[in-house]
């Protein structure tokens, strides 16, 4: 069953008494959904069912006005995947900055442009050291497939985070958004990654991304959001997307 | 099995009894002996219950409408700031028609920092659509969470009832209590709405003004059926178990001329402050209020009314002698008394009485009184 906080999916599931999903749909208050998660995973589990609990949030309700409840969920070892699909601002409300927002860009909030970097919440996540965790991209949909079936395959908490390009709000035409998830994988902007039992593995398209990444320029060139950005929001990225890079090669490598 | 227990130790007592599946609880002064009560019992083995160590109040409830939405019986306790910081879920476990029972040890609200009682908290949370009840004795606190849990599971009513006991006053005052096993007093949870993997079905999405009117009615319609639950509830438990206690207590009632009303504890200290009016000639009685929502039907009789509030609504009165006013049409003598846990004793209460002026509001110990 999914458990839903305020988000874009609060709308595109569809309006009362009709659903557009075909397994149960809980729709939660905003900063609830982990906790919601709890309590239906514990009564579950007491009852004897495993059915699957899958929290689907954006990244307003993840790593802002939901992470105090995703940080209880996850410490009590509770027995849930979190999905996180992060398209970078409050989307659903009409594309205002969230702590996802990258560096640089535009939002209705940030008129002039982000002033500070994305949260790193996949470091966050990890601190709390669950069983299982990884980065996805909606340009890469067997992946995802892998990464949800391995999440759902391992007890405890899990976390899937997604990138999801948004043609609305990131101004770009939408029959482009695949394209646009392949360049923030190619770019080095978001990596492909699994943390599973603490050992870290960076996915082969990210580990050759890395190796050889295109400009960041040919990532942020097609979103609106990034136009106009300064010489000294895209050195931000730039340096943001190599620590990260270096950071998670170094946990691969086991010498963090 | 009689012994002797704080009205907290009454409430996990109940709890026990009734073995809810899950209980979600996040601990604030004067409640947390409900919680570590609880955690004992779990980690025993006597309470074969989850219990989540939730990280906030706010997520207690949101657990607690997690785990009922499947089905399941819930129960969780709060006071003061984490009632309040719950708000939100609390309106959502009455919306959502989930039959969640909550112990909330009545608080003070910051600041300055007070955990003393008073009955602020609740009156915040009288419009979420829960239930509220108000206790005066650790025996009554004991019987009214048994009871609290058939109530709201009942099919006419699926609504989350708050059990509420004055903080420090009940929740620390120990007192006999007599303990025993419901039976099938309260049957199992059977929830019409119980989110069903076969069945699968959206909950709580985005609904239309027709809807959400209708949705709205129906909780209203409960609250009104409720009513009757309550009194059936009653009636049954005085008949197997030979206690009864109504939807107001009336005490040396029925041929007073003037009747001092209140709610919780000071409640219980106004029979004695009846006492010993009678003594002196002034044929005085008490009715203590315990359902607060729905809210009782009172036959006030044409009475002087001697309206003891231990709240306030900033810019309005108090809140029973503003309810007492609007549904009975009654001009009571209103005194606001107890906040932040002052001591109210029967001389004060009886001086109240001798001293009352209808239509009046006093408020107690405040110099330039009103």
């Amino acid at each position: 069953m999914l458990v839903v906080p305020a988000c874009c999916t609060s709308v595109i599931q569809g309006i009362f008494p009709h659903t557009a999903v075909n397994v149960p749909v809980y729709n939660i208050a905003f900063a609830a959904a982990a906790a919601c998660a709890s309590g239906m995973s514990e009564a579950l589990r007491k009852a004897g069912k495993k059915t699957n609990v899958v929290v689907y949030a954006g990244d307003g309700g993840t790593v802002d006005i939901g992470i105090q409840a995703l940080s209880g969920a996850f410490e009590r070892g509770t027995d849930l995947l979190y999905v996180c699909y992060d398209n970078e601002a409050y989307s659903n409300t009409g594309m205002q900055r969230s702590g996802a927002t990258p560096a640089g860009a535009w939002t209705t909030t940030t008129p002039a442009g982000k002033s500070q970097v994305k949260k790193d919440f996949d470091a966050i996540v990890a601190a709390h050291n669950p069983p299982y965790m990884a980065t996805a991209c909606v340009a890469y949909p067997q992946d995802i497939f892998r990464k949800v079936g391995k999440a759902l395959s391992i007890r405890g908490p899990t976390f899937l985070h997604v990138l999801a390009p948004c043609p609305t709000g990131w101004r770009f035409s939408s029959d482009l958004t695949m394209e646009i998830g392949r360049l923030a994988v190619k770019s080095g902007m978001w990596i492909l990654y699994e943390r599973e039992y603490g050992k870290v593995t960076i996915n082969a398209v990210s580990k050759a991304a890395i190796r050889n990444p295109i400009p960041i320029e040919d990532y942020l060139a097609p979103q609106g959001r990034f136009r106009g950005i300064s010489r000294k929001a895209v050195d931000t990225l730039r340096s943001q997307a190599g620590r990260m890079a270096e950071r998670l090669q170094r946990q691969e490598d086991g010498v963090c | 099995m009689l012994t002797i227990a704080t009205g907290n130790k009454a409430v996990a007592a109940a709890v026990r009894e009734l073995h809810p599946a899950v209980i979600a609880a996040y601990p604030i002064t004067p409640q947390t002996e409900i919680v570590e009560q609880i955690a004992a019992y779990v980690t025993s083995g006597e309470l074969d219950s989850r219990y989540i160590p939730v990280e906030s109040e706010h997520s207690a409830m949101a657990a607690c409408i997690g785990a009922s939405a499947t089905g399941s019986r819930t129960f969780t306790a709060t006071s003061s700031h984490g009632l309040l910081y719950m708000h939100e879920m609390v309106n959502w476990a009455a919306g959502a028609r989930l039959p969640i029972v909550m112990a909330n040890v009545n608080r003070a609200i910051g600041p300055g920092w007070n955990i003393w009682a008073e009955h602020t908290d609740a009156f915040q949370e009288r419009d979420t659509g829960w239930l509220q009840v108000y206790v005066s004795t650790v025996q009554e606190a004991f019987d009214t969470t048994i009871m609290a849990f058939r109530i709201a599971e009942h099919e006419d009513v699926l609504l989350p009832v708050m059990v509420n006991l004055d903080g420090f006053l009940l929740s620390h005052s120990m007192q006999s209590l007599q303990t025993f096993a419901p039976g099938d007093f309260v049957p199992p949870l059977s929830l019409p709405h119980a989110i069903d993997t076969a069945n699968p079905a959206g909950y709580g999405m985005l609904t239309g003004p027709g809807d959400y009117f209708r949705f709205r009615w129906e909780i209203e319609r409960s609250m009104r059926r409720a009513t009757a639950v309550i009194a059936g509830t009653e009636q049954e438990f005085a008949r197997r178990f030979g206690r009864t206690y109504g939807v107001a207590e009336e005490y040396r009632y029925d041929d007073a001329d003037v009747v001092v009303i209140a709610m919780g504890t000071l409640g219980k200290e106004a029979e004695v402050a009846v006492d010993t009016l009678r003594t002196e000639g002034v044929k005085a009685g008490s009715l203590r209020i315990r359902w607060f929502r729905p809210f009782p039907v009172l036959d006030l009789g044409g009475r002087d009314l001697v309206v003891i509030d231990r709240d306030y609504s900033f810019g309005f009165g108090g809140v029973i002698a503003g309810s007492l006013k609007a549904k009975f049409r009654a001009d009571p003598y209103s005194v606001i008394a107890g906040l932040g846990g002052q001591e109210v004793t029967f001389d004060d209460i009886a001086g109240f009485v001798r001293d009352r002026r209808p239509g009046e509001e006093h408020w107690f110990g405040v110099d330039g009184n009103v």
